[in-house]
């Protein structure tokens, strides 16, 4: 599922995984270069690594600004939660791919970590 | 002496646009060539800035002046105001609501996480009148 840089796109990934595209489709070409889990948009603005997949249950439409704002490649809300239609509206917009993953985040993650999308973040530990 | 000065408006609970302003300096940044690392730290500092004054701060603005050896951010509202400045400032200290904390919000890490991103930082406010943030940011900075 790999190409010739090793990063899957998230048209890849989701087509791999299963997860649903909701929003955001023209940037689905988007390499995954990391991967990042949060909540808590403090935490997920000061250490989510560019190109990275967030997964996060939030759906509200602050967290397209979030993304744009770490260079993020996609948003995964999991949970099986449900994005507001401003989020899908934004996301639209701003061609950011917003998917979704009826499990949990440990459980995405998990399986992100297997296929290769590590996390390792440069700032980890500042 | 500001080469470029651009003002954005902020509104008190405008989530929809919230972060506009902080993801248009970033580009304007970005275009000028400056240093990755230190637009990371003025995004971050925008941002929290930004969401700072739609939660608490009434009406506001983010101004920011490009100079040629650093930029700076101001960060200006009408809000109520802070009674306790080092309080506030206190990791994990938070007035946010319940419904905001819902959204992620309110984990009382926005002023210390400007601090720490920002190369000078000052605050200054009147209860019943408002807020000032103001950052600095060297071009020079080794910071990461």
């Amino acid at each position: 599922m790999k190409n010739r840089q090793g990063k899957p796109s998230v048209e890849e990934l989701a087509r791999e995984l299963g997860l649903e595209i909701v929003a955001g489709e023209k940037g689905s070409g988007r390499l995954i270069e990391d991967g990042y889990c949060g909540d808590l948009l403090s935490d997920v603005m000061g250490n989510a690594p560019p190109g990275c997949i967030w997964i996060t249950i939030q759906g509200h439409q602050n967290i397209v600004a979030v993304a744009l704002l770490r260079e993020m490649a996609a948003i995964v809300i999991a949970g099986g939660f449900t994005p507001d239609n401003d989020t899908v509206l934004r996301a639209d917009q701003e061609g950011i791919p917003l998917l979704r993953w009826p499990g949990s985040s440990y459980e995405l993650a998990g399986k992100l970590h297997a296929i290769g999308i590590k996390g390792e973040d440069p700032d980890k530990g500042k | 002496m500001a080469v470029l000065k651009k003002e954005f408006h902020i509104h008190k609970n405008d989530f929809f646009r919230a972060g506009e302003a902080s993801i248009s300096i970033k580009n304007l940044l970005k275009a000028l060539g400056i240093r990755p690392q230190i637009i990371r730290r003025v995004a971050i500092c925008g941002y929290e800035g930004e969401m700072n004054v739609v939660m608490h701060g009434g009406d506001g603005k983010i101004i920011v002046e490009i100079c040629p050896e650093s930029i700076l951010l101001l960060i200006t509202d009408n809000g109520s105001g802070i009674p306790d400045i080092p309080l506030a400032m206190t990791k994990g200290y938070s007035t946010a609501t319940e419904k905001y904390r819902e959204m992620g919000f309110g984990a009382g890490m926005g002023l210390p996480n400007m601090k720490k991103n920002a190369d000078s930082f000052a605050i200054d406010s009147v209860v019943g009148e408002g807020t000032n943030v103001r950052m600095g940011f060297s071009l020079t900075s080794k910071k990461e």
